[in-house]
C-alpha cells in the first residue's frame, strides 16, 4: 500500500509573531492536529499562514484555519493568510459564507410551576384519551347498528377473515399457555395443601381460580398482545400511507370499513378463546394433580362438578365481552393516532399493547369488586 | 481527457429472467456533473447501486479512483469507499439521531479527531448544505422532505469525497427548492472539486448543471453527451424525451437566463 502523505506543519517565530508554512495535503485527517497546533500560538501576536506549500484542502482543514482566525480577531491580533492558489482561496471563501452562527440557545429550566403543569397535562392527556375511546366505542356501535338496519353495507367476508387472524390462528397459544397454568396451580396448591391433609380441595382452587379469574384474564393479556398491536400496526400504516384518507375521499367510512369487522370479530371470538382456556387448564390442572397427588380424573371430575358451581364459569365468561371490545377500541384508536413517520407507527404499536394490557386488568378489577358487592 | 475516475466495463445486471444491464460501459471523469437519464425500469438506480457497492453485478468490472471495487481487497475497498459520498432518495437518516449526529456518523471513523471538532464540522457541513443552524438538533421526522434531501446531502459531504451519488436529488421538491439544490450541487463542485453522478428524471437540472448526460436505453448506455448533442440523436425514446413539451421547456427557460 503507498504511503500516506500527511500534512507538514511548520512553525517559526517571525518578528514579534509567527509564521506558519503548511506543506501537503491538509485535510480532515490533519485537521485535529492543525486546529491544536494553531489552539497553542498566542491569539493575540500576528501570526502569518502560508498556503503556498498545499496542494490541496478540505472544508475541514479550512474551518480550523477560519476558527483559529476568528479567535485571533477577538483577541484583537492579526492573522493573515498568503500564497493561496485560486482553488483553495475560493474554498476558504465558500467555507468563510457558510459558517455556522450558533443562535443563543436560552436552556429551558424548569420551574416547579412548570414541573406542575407538566403533572397536569400529562394527567389531562391520560383522561382525553379515555374520553377519546368512549368516542371511538360509541362509532363503533353507531356503526354496527347502521350495519344491521342496511345489511348490504357488512363486510361479511372482512369478518370472517378477522375471525380467523383474531381467532383460530390464537387457540394454540391460548390454550397452550391455560393449560401451563393449570399445572402450576395444581403443583403450587398441592404443596400448600398437603401440609394440612387437604390435597383434595386443590380441585376447588384450580376450578375456582381459572374459571372465574385466569382464564379469562390471560387470554385478554395474550390477546391483547397479539391483536391489539396487530390492528394498531394494520391501522396505522394505512393512515401512515393516507389510505384511510383516500377512503374518505372515495366516500368508505373508515369506521365501517375497518373498526366494525376487526372488534365484533374480537367480540365473537374472545368468549370462544376463553371457553378454551378454561377448558385447558383445568385439564392441565387434572392431569397435574394426579401426577402429584393421586387423585385421578375419576375423582377430580366429581370433585369439580359437587364443589365447583357452574355460575363460576358465568362470571368468567361474562367478562370476556368487556375484554374484547377493550382490546378492539384501543387497538384501532391507537392506529388512528398514527402519524405519518414510521417511529409513530412503533410507538403507538407498542403504546396499544401496554394500554390494552392495563385496561383489560383495571376492568377485571372492577368486576372482582362487583361482583363481590352483589355476592356471586 | 484526462483519466477516467469511475470505469465500468461489461456491466451485466439480471433479476431473475429480467436483463437490467447487457454488458454497460461508462466513464466518469474527474470534476464533471453526470446526469444519468433514462425510462422507468431502466436500471437507473441499480447502476447507482452498482458503482456505489450496494449491488453486486452478475459479471464485469468497476473501477472508482484506480481501484477495482469488486475484486479489491475489504481494506482497500473500504479506502475508496471514504472517498465518496451517497445521498438517497429521501435522505436515509438515521432516524434515531439528530440531523447534527447523523452527519457526525461517517466523522467519529476519523481517528484523532476531537468531538468538538468533529461537532464543529458537522455545523459546518449542515450549513453547508444550506440548513439553518436549529436544524442541527431536529430529528429526522421533525424535517420537510427538501431540508431531509439537504441533510442527506451534508452526510454524504461530511468527509469531504471526491465523488458524490446522488438518487433524483430534485425529486419531490418544489421548482424554487429545486433550483436551490442544483445552484447548490454547482457552487459545491466548484468549489470542494466533487465529481458529481446523479440520476435524475429533472430536466431542468439537466439543463441547469450537468456538464454531460448519459442516456440509459436498450439495457446499455446508449449514449453520453452533452445537451446540445443529445438533441441530436435519432433515437425514438431520446427525441420523445428531449423534444418533448417539458424538455422545450426547460430549455426556453435556460436560453432566457442565458440572455
Amino acid at each position: 500500500m503507498a504511503e500516506v502523505i500527511r500534512l507538514d506543519i511548520g512553525v517559526e517565530a517571525s518578528g514579534d509573531g509567527h509564521r506558519m508554512a503548511l506543506k501537503g495535503p491538509a485535510t480532515l485527517a490533519d485537521a485535529s492536529a492543525l486546529a491544536a497546533q494553531l489552539a497553542a500560538l498566542p491569539a493575540k501576536e500576528p501570526l502569518t499562514i502560508d498556503l503556498s506549500g498545499l496542494d490541496r484542502m478540505d472544508t475541514a482543514a479550512a474551518y480550523a484555519i477560519l476558527s483559529a482566525e476568528a479567535r485571533s480577531k477577538e483577541a484583537g491580533g492579526r492573522l493573515e493568510l498568503t500564497g493561496a492558489s485560486s482553488d483553495i482561496s475560493a474554498l476558504i471563501e465558500r467555507v468563510r459564507k457558510s459558517l455556522p452562527k450558533p443562535e443563543q440557545e436560552t436552556a429551558p429550566r424548569l420551574s416547579i410551576a412548570d414541573r406542575l403543569e407538566r403533572v397536569g397535562r400529562t394527567t389531562t392527556s391520560a383522561l382525553a384519551s379515555f374520553l377519546d375511546s368512549i368516542g371511538y366505542f360509541g362509532l363503533f356501535l353507531a356503526r354496527l347498528v347502521e350495519s344491521i338496519v342496511i345489511p348490504s353495507r357488512f363486510r361479511l367476508t372482512a369478518l370472517v377473515h378477522h375471525c380467523q387472524e383474531v381467532g383460530v390462528k390464537a387457540v394454540p397459544i391460548v390454550a397452550l399457555m391455560s393449560f401451563l397454568i393449570g399445572v402450576v396451580l395444581a403443583f403450587q396448591g398441592s404443596v400448600q395443601l398437603r401440609q394440612f391433609g387437604a390435597e383434595v380441595f386443590v380441585v376447588d382452587l384450580i376450578a375456582i381460580s381459572i374459571l372465574r379469574e385466569l382464564g379469562i384474564l390471560l387470554t385478554a393479556i395474550i390477546v391483547a398482545g397479539r391483536t391489539a398491536s396487530a390492528f394498531t400496526a394494520a391501522i396505522g400504516s394505512m393512515k401512515m400511507r393516507e389510505e384511510i384518507d383516500a377512503m374518505r375521499t372515495l366516500a368508505i367510512d373508515p369506521a365501517a370499513a375497518l373498526f366494525v369487522p376487526r372488534i365484533l370479530a374480537l367480540l365473537l371470538m374472545l368468549p370462544i378463546l376463553g371457553l378454551i382456556a378454561d377448558v385447558a387448564g383445568l385439564l392441565g390442572g387434572a392431569i397435574m394433580s394426579w401426577v402429584e397427588l393421586g387423585i385421578s380424573p375419576g375423582m377430580f371430575q366429581t370433585r369439580l362438578l359437587e364443589g365447583t358451581d357452574v355460575r363460576h364459569v358465568m362470571v368468567g365468561l361474562v367478562k370476556a365481552p368487556v375484554f374484547a371490545i377493550i382490546i378492539g377500541v384501543i387497538g384501532c384508536q391507537f392506529g388512528m393516532k398514527v402519524e405519518s413517520n414510521a417511529e409513530s407507527l412503533g410507538r403507538m404499536t407498542s403504546s396499544a399493547v401496554v394500554a390494552a394490557i392495563f385496561a383489560v386488568i383495571v376492568a377485571d378489577a372492577i368486576f372482582s369488586i362487583f361482583f363481590a358487592q352483589i355476592g356471586v | 481527457m484526462a483519466e477516467p475516475i469511475i470505469r465500468c466495463r461489461g456491466i451485466v445486471n439480471q433479476f431473475g429472467s429480467q436483463v437490467v444491464h447487457d454488458h454497460l460501459d461508462l466513464d466518469v471523469y474527474p470534476g464533471e456533473i453526470l446526469g444519468v437519464v433514462g425510462g422507468s425500469g431502466t436500471g437507473k438506480s441499480v447502476l447507482l447501486r452498482t458503482i456505489a457497492g450496494l449491488n453486486r453485478p452478475k459479471s464485469g468490472t468497476v473501477e472508482v479512483l484506480g481501484t477495482d471495487i469488486l475484486h479489491a481487497s475489504e481494506d482497500a475497498a473500504m479506502q475508496v469507499q471514504r472517498r465518496w459520498g451517497v445521498m438517497f432518495q429521501d435522505g436515509a437518516l438515521f432516524s434515531a439521531l439528530t440531523v447534527r449526529e447523523n452527519v457526525e456518523v461517517p466523522l467519529r471513523a476519523v481517528p484523532g479527531l476531537s468531538p468538538k471538532l468533529r461537532r464543529e464540522l458537522a455545523d459546518l457541513k449542515i450549513s453547508m448544505s444550506g440548513l439553518p443552524y436549529f436544524a442541527g438538533d431536529k430529528y429526522p421526522s421533525e424535517l420537510s422532505g427538501g431540508m431531509r434531501k439537504r441533510a442527506g446531502l451534508a452526510r454524504a459531504l461530511a468527509l469531504d469525497p471526491d465523488i458524490v451519488f446522488l438518487d433524483e436529488p430534485t425529486a419531490g421538491l418544489d421548482p424554487i427548492g429545486a433550483a436551490d439544490f442544483d445552484q447548490l450541487i454547482a457552487s459545491l463542485r466548484e468549489t470542494m472539486g466533487l465529481t458529481v453522478f446523479l440520476v435524475t428524471h429533472d430536466l431542468d437540472t439537466l439543463h441547469a448543471i450537468c456538464t454531460r448526460i448519459a442516456v440509459l436505453a436498450e439495457k446499455r448506455v446508449y449514449v453520453t453527451g452533452t445537451m446540445a448533442e443529445m438533441l441530436k440523436v435519432d433515437h425514438p425514446w431520446i427525441r420523445a424525451y428531449f423534444h418533448g413539451p417539458r424538455a422545450r421547456a426547460a430549455i426556453d427557460a435556460a436560453e432566457r437566463i442565458g440572455n
